[in-house]
């Protein structure tokens, strides 16, 4: 078979030291009502042909490298140096397990608290976890964990966080009874009712503003502040940590990790010191063995649920700990001066498509008076959708139209640029967006 | 091997000497966190920053990551990566982890450009193989548990169960039953179940189980009623057992008004075999980590898929897959849905390894299930000179058995754990369940050959006779792994949890 190795003199040698005469003895406990379920599953496939099966389904999609894309909105085409690849494919690391037994797993040990030190270093705080599952769901633990430690029960959220990130967050404070609100101005709507005030840098839009307010007037309040925030703009910008916020969570996709359709990613975590005992999910700590080297072990294990289960500060387990190692390596690779200097190119890019597009008949900026980084909404003729229809038709993908995340934006496009971006790329959108506006001319 | 030897095999794949000496941090490899790689040109005219952010606050100085040249850091990945125990070196005996081998097609598969290079907000007609592949993959999954529809969603096992309980929820609210806020647990149930049912505003409530680890259904019957929202079990439970009256458990549980759900961390004895809808459960998550063979990358990421009978479709997670007359299509447009659980649609890269390996055994995947049981079996029957069972039932894919009451009185699991390491055996799951003193659980999986289960309880069978002659020297392993036992409770008392130049 496929994936086990033991064949019938083998399967005959363990069922007599058993002592049972065949397989099925082995499910006498099941009752027999229960056992060999009528079910409608294929042949099995050679490996071969499973290739082969799998390699329709791939080529039945269309990945973003054989069109221009300017899709962002959250997930990054950002380049991936290969040491990041080979690092997380070998199986030392992929195949390991959570390091319970830390002497044989020093190796993930000390790449988590690594990933911790420099996320850390990235987002100004003193404590990192050793990840979560994306950024949404780190936004929605956050929430559960100002709830707890404040005993208030309502957050306030700024309108500009990620649609995604917002829907979690409301699926979790429903759960325990927490009332979300959205606001444009969170730091005016903050109250002492309120659990804890949370924003987004740079927003949904790619817009960067002011959230200092957010985070002074929620600590005048008693709330806690939480900032979801891109960590390659964590290069650039300074980092909310140093802003005021008490917590800063994001998804660490942009840092070394293929968009996958979605997942798998890894969400980020870091918290003031005060903090650090209501954190959700493992830590590793830097310790001493009994030789007196340097070791590292998973700590802080009461906060976890299988030590303190229904009181546990989160139900998480399995992390995104691969993911992790990934950001980990990009990190090393690229130091704080490479990924600021990614995050220049990009914003140099887009700015410059920016300023191309809306020159063009038709197209402005949505929000003009607002910086930006990478990502711009721009407002367009037709409509979002059907620019994008278009645009699609050459090979473009032009963006996220954005009524499909809020209908009163039917008439924009979020358009985003990478240091993936090639100058001709841009160059090709420009010329196609110029011949949407002419045909339009001539239809008129 | 010869009792009382060192183990020839070395713990974690190198001489000894070779451990000599920390491996310094990234942050002792360099300093340099300005420069960093040749930089990738722009391509188009640069502003300044302050003219492209106007009033933005920037960075003063640089963040303290430093970029370490390509040739350092590769040699200090592969440094760390040889002080990990890993599933290519050995055994990986984990209880109610279910560490089988990770098919290196699924890897090649899931990095291919038609998944990975995939954008979630690219156009439907763009992504018709991906979604084909999730709708299959639930097909699959449905046909394997016997529930009527699963959302691919959830992140990780303990994802799912909160996600499962959130349905239930919804399902009592939708009908107007707003009393039922308890959750029965058994009290050997994995502590992921209390604590999702907490995060989903439940209160745990425990229920005893019998002298074998099976839920007593006669306290399970005294504590259901019309406040009781769920059950929650393990099938087999913890200890590796079939809970018999599991048809008379789910009649009971109905009768009361509560539902079922089942914590699919075992599904590794029955997948093919037995199904949880069969038994009537009304929720299920997978842990395809675990079952279906998808890597643990140390941690993670995982994928908890959670199945949902017919009563309970209305409230899963949007979107869902549909497919319709033209083609694979997103539905978001669920009244009664419980909410989005993360973002997008699950751990899409899991779900394509997930995929390949159901795909691979097809309808011959009962053979998973069996031969995981025989080999569960067949190590047990090796060990039960060495140590006494926790529970005398036939257990199946996994085993419980204890350092208590052994043929060294003094030996504790942390110790049989510990001297493992130095075999090139990764210790079993110890102190779980906690219902158990000094428990040792053991789950080998169906990828592991008699051989390799010989050399386990070949190890067990020498470190018990080496406690017969020197117990110190076995409370004191590991002696070959790069690191001795570590000072847990300093560590816990004095945190260290990030980097810094006087550490």
């Amino acid at each position: 078979m496929a994936y086990i190795p033991n064949g019938a003199d083998e399967q005959r040698q363990m069922l007599q030291a058993i002592g049972v005469g065949t397989l099925e003895d082995l499910f006498a406990s099941v009752p027999g009502e229960l056992r060999h379920p009528a079910m409608d599953l294929p042949e099995p496939l050679a490996e071969q042909e499973l290739v082969a099966e799998l390699g329709r389904l791939a080529a039945r999609n269309r990945p973003m490298g054989s069109m221009d894309s300017f899709l962002g909105a959250g997930v990054y085409r950002r380049f991936v140096p290969a040491i990041v690849r080979a690092a997380v494919a070998r199986p030392e690391f992929y195949t390991a397990y959570t390091p319970y037994q830390a002497e044989a797993s020093q190796g993930t040990l000390q790449t988590i608290f690594e990933f911790q030190s420099m996320i850390c270093a990235l987002t100004g705080l003193d404590v990192a976890n050793a990840s979560l599952y994306d950024g949404s769901t780190a936004a929605a633990e956050a929430v559960m964990m100002a709830a707890i430690h404040t005993g208030r029960n309502r957050a306030v959220a700024a309108a500009d966080l990620h649609p995604e990130t917002l829907a979690v967050i409301r699926t979790f404070a429903r759960g325990r009874g927490v009332e979300v609100v959205t606001a444009d101005e969170v730091g005016e709507r903050v109250s002492g009712e309120d659990a804890c005030a949370v924003v987004a840098q740079p927003g949904f839009l790619g817009t960067v503003t002011d959230i200092r307010a957010a985070a002074r007037a929620a600590s005048e309040a008693g709330a806690v502040s939480i900032c979801c925030a891109d960590p390659i703009a964590c290069a650039l910008l300074t980092p909310p940590g140093e802003l005021g916020f008490d917590i800063v969570v994001g998804d660490g996709q942009p840092l070394g990790i293929a968009p996958s359709f979605g997942g798998p990613h890894v969400g980020f975590m870091a918290v003031r010191q005060e903090l650090m005992r209501r954190m959700p999910g493992r830590l590793v700590g830097l310790a001493r063995d009994h030789d007196g080297r340097r070791a590292y072990v998973l700590t802080l294990q009461a906060r976890e649920q299988h030590i303190r289960r229904e009181r546990a500060t989160s139900n998480i387990c399995t992390n995104h700990a691969l993911m992790a190692l990934a950001a980990t390596v990009y990190m090393a690779r690229m130091g704080a001066g490479g990924m600021r200097r990614v995050a220049e190119v990009s914003a140099q890019r887009a700015h410059h498509l920016a300023d191309r597009l809306t020159g063009l008949d038709g197209f402005t900026l949505a929000d003009p008076e607002r910086p930006f980084l990478w990502e711009f909404a721009l407002r367009v003729p037709r409509g979002g959708a059907e620019f994008a229809a278009a645009m699609h038709r050459e090979g473009i993908l032009a963006g996220l139209p954005l009524e499909r995340v809020d209908p009163r934006r039917g008439d924009q496009i979020l358009v985003c640029c990478t240091e993936t971006t090639a100058t001709a790329s841009v160059d090709r959108y420009v010329e196609a967006a110029s011949r949407f506006a002419a045909s339009l001319r001539v239809g008129a | 091997m010869t009792p009382g030897s060192e183990p020839s095999e070395r713990g974690v794949g190198a001489p000894a000497a070779e451990w000599a000496g920390d491996e310094p941090l990234v942050f002792e490899l360099s300093s340099d966190v300005s420069g960093g790689p040749r930089e990738v040109r722009s391509g188009v005219p640069e502003r300044s920053l302050d003219e492209l952010l106007p009033g933005v606050s920037l960075r003063t100085a640089p963040a303290g990551i430093p970029a370490v040249p390509e040739p350092v850091l590769a040699r200090h990945l592969g440094r760390l990566a040889r002080r990990n125990h890993n599933l290519h070196q050995g055994i990986y005996p984990l209880g109610s982890c279910t560490m089988k081998y990770n098919p290196a097609v699924d890897e090649q598969l899931a990095g291919l450009d038609g998944f990975a290079d995939l954008h979630p907000y690219q156009d439907t007609a763009d992504i018709q193989g991906a979604l084909q592949l999730m709708w299959e993959l639930e097909r699959l999954l449905c046909q394997i548990t016997g529930m009527a529809r699963i959302s691919l969603q959830p992140a990780a096992g303990a994802h799912g169960e909160w996600t499962g309980l959130r349905m239930i929820q919804a399902y009592h609210a939708s009908r107007g039953d707003v009393r039922r806020t308890r959750v029965l647990i058994p009290d050997s149930a994995h502590g992921t179940n209390p604590a999702s049912a907490a995060l989903a505003g439940l209160e745990v409530v425990h229920v005893q189980s019998n002298a074998d680890g099976t839920v007593d259904v006669g306290d399970l019957a005294r504590l259901l009623g019309s406040s009781v929202a769920a059950v929650m079990m393990t099938n087999p439970n913890t200890l590796g057992v079939f809970e018999r009256e599991i048809l008379e458990i789910a009649r009971r549980a109905h009768e009361a008004g509560s539902l079922l759900y089942y914590d699919g961390a075992n599904l590794n004895a029955l997948v093919g075999l037995a199904r949880p809808g069969d038994m009537g459960f009304d929720a299920v998550h997978l842990n395809l980590h675990k079952t279906f063979s998808t890597p643990h990358g140390g941690g993670g990421p995982g994928s908890g898929p959670v199945g949902v009978s017919a009563a309970l479709t209305d409230f899963l997670p949007t979107p869902t897959v549909e497919l319709g007359d033209d083609g694979y299509r997103l539905d978001r447009d669920r009244p009664l849905s419980i909410g989005k659980v993360r973002s997008h649609y699950g751990n899409f890269g899991m779900l394509v390894r997930a995929y390949a390996y159901i795909r691979t055994y097809g309808s011959s995947i009962p053979e998973v299930a069996q031969n995981a049981v025989l080999n569960a079996r067949y190590l047990q029957s090796r060990l039960r000179d060495l140590f006494p069972m926790a529970v005398a039932s036939d257990s199946m894919h996994e085993f419980v058995a204890t350092t208590r009451g052994g043929r060294v009185p003094e030996l504790r699991a942390i110790d049989v754990a510990k001297r493992l390491l130095d075999y090139g055996v990764y210790a079993p799951t110890a102190y779980f369940p906690t219902t158990v003193p000094e428990a040792l659980m053991f789950e080998p999986t169906e990828t592991e050959s008699k051989a390799s289960l010989d050399h386990l309880a070949d190890a067990c069978t020498a470190i018990v006779a080496e406690a017969e002659r020197d117990l110190e020297h076995v409370r004191s392993a590991p002696h070959r792994t790069p690191v001795s036992r570590i000072d847990e409770v300093e560590a816990a008392r004095r945190p260290l949890l990030r980097w810094r130049p006087e550490n």
